[in-house]
């Protein structure tokens, strides 16, 4: 498992009309080995910019971000060996159309790890199994709910045993009856041990799985504490009358 | 929220070629269908299948009473079938058009491609370069380009005259078809190639196992409807010395003056060969969609 370490972080993108938007503001956060750290916060406090940046879908323009002690800001670093360690989990589920779902998991172990396909099927069975779908193999993405399409996004990405996982609001787009089978997924990775950074607001999660919550706003993070710290007593003001819009 | 709207965004795109419109939905199954010509029959559009099946058979029909049925009997008195010794001698022209059409098709597939990933790339010169190359096609008619190439690649390097008219053919539709693939590769909504890099698959290998079948997908039936568009504009070569379905036509009239029966002839046969295409790529279509 891994331990992420971001420091000082800061991230702009430049507007249609030459504008710069910091969407990311001197940013430090920790993200221990085998600990579950949520981020919450309004839209665009720059929450998904800060997580895409660990996986450097974003590329950041200043600071570090150090994962089992390599700075993948360091332009040696190899970034496509960092994805490979660092799965990421979307809203969108982003689950390729064209290929069925063992399709879809096994893709990155024969490609990228030039695994065979009976070993890679072997391993994306289990996986199927383990998110309760391995009944589904066969089929199209398409043809799954909303909910069975994240859960095997999950196990797409946990195909690559990764170190690490991200997860961009995964339960935002699914139908309320769908969110439980996702969050029990997510839970039990928890348990397990996994390192996980996610966007989430789903509150009953983040005080069943997190260690620590981080609050976003304006591009910066505004506090950090425990779930118990920060639903009953929270330091900030505009923490809690975030908290008190969403809870 | 944002990334909702933006899909929704995406989805509705609209890209004109050809003054053609070219609708490109970016959702589960993406299609891009346009709309020239002979309409695509398609079991959703009952009035187009409907409409379709009066066009075809109606030809059928008339091709064959036409044939069949009007006899002429000349001062020696002896009786032939005008219409059958027109469609007789027409017909061998068959071979042209389609020789013509499938290479030309295939020719500018390729262009098209490199066109299409050019116009995608962030190589500002290789970018500029397929900008100018469309610009320049779309800026001239196609008989214009089709002679000039024509007799370009005929005195300049001695091709033979079919192996000229297909390349320039090639050429002319290839910038179109860079258009179809352009439309198409930025049709695959961005969430596909994060997702894929996510996973630590290089550039190359998001493009080869994501990108392109995907693509290949969405661009298809465009490229379908480019097939019917070419094998109608292949009439154009018989302004070349190409003997198509056209010029045979033409020269059946420089012999017997028989204008107007032979232009019918030659209509209904190029009326049934692009119904009998656009009912080919119509059911392409549903397959396509049954196994999105
Ligand atoms: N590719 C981009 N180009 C320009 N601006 C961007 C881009 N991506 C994000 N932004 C801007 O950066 C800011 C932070 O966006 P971000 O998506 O990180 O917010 P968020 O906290 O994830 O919001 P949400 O809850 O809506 O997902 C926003 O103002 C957004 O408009
Ligand atoms: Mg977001």
């Amino acid at each position: 498992m891994a331990k992420i370490e971001i420091k000082n972080l800061n991230k702009d993108y430049e507007n249609n009309d030459g504008s710069i938007l910091h969407a990311v503001k001197n940013a430090s956060l920790t993200v221990n080995d085998g600990e579950v750290v949520v981020i919450i916060g309004p839209s665009g406090s720059g929450k998904s910019t800060l997580l895409r940046t660990v996986n450097s879908l974003e590329k950041a323009q200043g600071g570090h971000i150090i994962i089992d002690g390599v700075d993948i800001m360091d332009p040696s670093t190899d970034l496509r060996k960092i994805r490979e360690e660092v799965g990421m989990v979307f809203q969108s589920f982003n689950l390729f159309p064209h290929l069925t779902v063992l399709d879809n998991i096994t893709l990155a172990p024969m490609k990228v790890k030039k695994m065979k396909k009976a070993e890679a099927e072997k391993l994306a069975m289990e996986l199927l199994k383990r998110v309760g779908l391995e009944d589904k193999a066969k089929q199209r993405p398409g043809q799954l709910s909303g909910g069975q399409q994240q859960r095997v996004a999950i196990a797409r990405s946990l195909a690559m045993k990764p170190k690490a996982m991200l997860f961009d609001e995964p339960t935002s787009a699914l139908d309320p009856e769908m969110i439980k089978e996702v969050l029990d997924v997510m839970v039990e990775l928890a348990k397990e041990g996994m390192t996980m950074l996610l966007v989430t607001h789903e509150m009953g999660f983040a005080k069943a799985a997190a260690n620590k919550v981080v609050f976003m706003d304006g591009g910066e993070i505004i506090e950090t504490g425990t779930p118990d710290e920060m639903f009953e007593n929270p330091k900030s003001e505009r923490t809690k009358e975030f908290l008190n819009h969403i809870l | 929220m944002e990334e909702k709207n933006k899909n929704t965004e995406e989805g509705i795109k609209k890209e004109y070629l050809k003054k053609k419109p070219v609708s490109v939905e970016a959702h589960q199954i993406p299609t891009l269908s346009m709309t020239d010509g002979v309409l695509i029959p398609n079991k959703k559009n009952k009035h187009i299948v409907t409409s379709w099946r009066i066009t075809f058979y109606g030809a059928i029909i008339l091709l064959a009473c036409l044939c069949l049925f009007v006899t002429k009997t000349n001062s020696k008195g002896v009786t032939t079938h005008p219409y059958w010794e027109i469609f007789k001698f027409t017909i061998q022209g068959a071979p042209t058009t389609f020789q013509v059409t499938i290479f030309a098709i295939i020719g500018a597939v390729i262009i098209g491609t490199a066109t299409g990933l050019g116009s995608v790339s962030k190589n500002k010169i290789v970018n500029g370069i397929c900008g100018i190359y469309v610009e320049l096609i779309r800026g001239i008619p196609l008989l214009v380009q089709l002679m000039f190439l024509y007799f370009a690649l005929g005195s300049i390097i001695h091709l033979e005259g079919i192996v000229a008219a297909i390349i320039a053919f090639s050429i002319c539709f290839g910038a179109y078809m860079g258009e179809i693939i352009r439309a198409g590769i930025q049709s695959i909504p961005k969430g596909q190639i994060e997702a894929a890099k996510a996973l630590g698959l290089t550039k190359s290998q998001v493009f080869w196992y994501v990108t392109l079948p995907q693509t290949i997908k969405v661009v298809l039936p465009a490229i379908g409807n480019e097939f019917i568009s070419m094998l109608k504009d292949s009439s154009l070569v018989s302004v070349l010395a190409l003997s198509d379905i056209l010029k045979r036509g033409r020269e059946y009239i420089s012999r017997t003056f028989m204008s107007l029966e032979t232009m019918l002839i030659v209509a209904l046969i190029y009326l049934i060969f692009t119904l009998i295409l656009s009912k080919l790529v119509g059911m392409m279509e549903e397959r396509l969609h049954k196994n999105g």
